[in-house]
């Protein structure tokens, strides 16, 4: 029964110890923000490497995400003659959820696990402690890039993630189930609201900050060699992964 | 070698100790270096003598017991002052721990960029100067990838002496070097001694490396500094723990000196 009690405990004491430690983390990185030198040049390269560069695979899943959801809403609306709204529902549900969400996992799986490992093998072979060793912050030259970076790039990603949604579903039903290309288009923008749209930009955001903050988290406090850049790097997954879907339940009721 | 007699020593260590969860490493450790002297610190790997240096420098933090640069107490100034302290010191790591991100020359100019307002001229002046005297000219644009061993340590000390540091760390310098290319480094270390005169502390287990570079050398074991000596005295001890580091014989080491697992460093200690 101890041992329960002692594994439980543990655990326990371990989750606190890592969401205290976010916090730590996001104090220091928030100083490093204000504090020059700064890094315009460093942040812009973040924002290729974590924006520009999940261009095509954002895209893939927003423009399959809107065809399903034509596809899915279809089935469902058919039985109580109500086809004319999927425009809207397709629209709504990219724009208010799937987009910033699924955007923000799939960064996740791309830009967050990368900076998780990077980070993780500059600790393993101590390459952050060279950077503390020449008076540099590491936080600061290492966190603060990518976490701006992060935050300006996730919104634009689900502006264009947003845009394709809608076309995967125009495409799917014009093209497939015979919409009326007209009366579609119409009643996707009927019922849409710019808060609509800064609701989901809102939680762009906020997930672009989580899924930096973690994944940087992960790869800073890495311990062990090529194994815990492995751990680090799934952890950064799994844990940036829950934060933005947690985050998403209680952005949405405050933002509702 | 002899310092100023007021000035206060380079670096003082006073009483340190640290663990890692049950394991302690350092068990009330005294040091003092004096300016322009070469201490060189032997002992069994895992022993700690790498979280020695690292509480030099700063990158972790004594559980109790006090560390100063000279005459300032690296923990009880601000962080800023911290830093300024660093800034006196020039740290070479085991495998070199060079930016992998940057180029040999981006390397040995990121103090200066950092902490200098140089020309772009004066910097690439100064990178080139520094890889003179590590021997090794004309290799800025290549990538960290690229190097063999000892050029990566060799780099290490060009980025190292970027800044003209008062202080150099050097962490098991030649540790998996062939004998020539230790040599190569055991002289690079010398001439970077006699031309900068920088104190040193070098953490090593090879002997060439003591012999060649030392003022003093010292046996870490057990948390402790055991002994404090000439190379000369160190070479002709009696003493059954120096006898078995110089002959290498297992059979003379002492009990407490064998061999632990090297502890993970925790992050979180030294900068939050």
């Amino acid at each position: 029964m101890s041992g329960f009690f002692e594994f439980f405990g543990r655990g326990l004491l371990r989750v606190m110890e890592g969401v205290g430690r976010f916090f730590v983390l996001l104090g220091l990185t928030m100083r490093g923000v204000v504090t020059p030198p700064f890094s315009p040049v460093a942040t812009a390269r973040q924002v290729v490497r974590v924006g520009v560069d999940s261009v095509p695979v954002v895209l893939l899943t927003a423009l399959f995400t809107g065809g399903v959801l034509a596809l899915q809403t279809f089935k469902g609306f058919q039985r109580f003659h109500a086809e004319g709204y999927i425009g809207s529902v397709v629209a709504l549900s990219m724009l208010r959820e799937l987009g910033p969400v699924l955007t923000g996992l799939m960064v996740t799986g791309r830009a967050g696990s990368a900076m998780a490992a990077e980070l993780g093998s500059m600790r393993v072979t101590e390459q952050i402690d060279a950077l503390v060793s020449l008076a540099t912050d590491p936080v600061q030259y290492l966190f603060v890039p990518r976490v701006l970076a992060s935050i300006i790039v996730v919104p634009m990603l689900v502006v264009l993630a947003d845009a394709i949604g809608i076309l995967g579903g125009y495409l799917v039903a014009v093209g497939y189930l015979g919409a009326n290309p007209v009366v579609y288009m119409n009643n996707t923008f009927q019922y849409l609201s710019m808060e609509d749209m800064t609701s989901g930009l809102i939680k762009a955001a906020a997930f672009g900050f989580l899924l930096s903050l973690v994944g940087c988290q992960c790869g800073y406090d890495t311990k062990g060699g090529a194994e815990g850049v492995g751990l680090s790097t799934t952890k950064a997954v799994v844990m940036g992964s829950l934060a933005i879907l947690i985050a998403d339940f209680f952005l949405t009721k405050v933002l509702f | 070698m002899s310092a100023a007699k007021d000035a206060p020593p380079a670096v003082k260590l006073t009483k340190v100790t640290k663990s890692f969860g049950t394991k302690t490493v350092l068990s009330g450790l005294d040091l003092t270096v004096t300016r322009g002297e070469s201490l060189v610190l032997v002992g069994q790997s895992g022993i700690g003598k790498s979280v020695l240096l690292k509480h030099v420098v700063g990158l972790l933090k004594p559980d109790s017991g006090t560390v100063e640069i000279d005459g300032e107490d690296l923990w009880k100034v601000s962080a800023k002052d911290r830093d300024r302290l660093r800034r006196k010191f020039g740290m070479s790591f085991q495998e070199g721990a060079l930016f992998d991100s940057m180029s040999v020359g981006e390397n040995i100019a990121f103090p200066l960029t950092r902490h200098t307002k140089k020309s772009k001229k004066e910097i690439a002046d100064r990178v080139a100067e520094c890889l003179d005297l590590v021997r090794l000219p004309g290799i800025e644009e290549k990538r960290p990838s690229e190097l063999s061993g000892g050029m990566k340590r060799r780099v290490g000390f060009a980025r190292a002496i970027a800044l003209q540091p008062e202080i150099l760390l050097f962490d098991e310098p030649t540790t998996g070097l062939d004998p020539i290319t230790t040599d190569v480094v055991v002289k690079v270390i010398e001439e970077m001694r006699s031309r900068l005169k920088p104190s040193a502390i070098t953490i090593t287990h090879d002997l060439k490396v003591v012999f060649g570079i030392a003022d003093r050398v010292g046996l870490l074991s057990g948390g402790k500094i055991l002994v404090d000596m000439t190379p000369k005295e160190f070479e002709e001890s009696k003493d059954p723990r120096v006898a078995a580091f110089v002959t290498g014989d297992s059979e003379l080491a002492p009990p407490e000196a064998e061999p632990e697992r090297r502890p993970a460093a925790p992050p979180a200690e030294a900068h939050p």
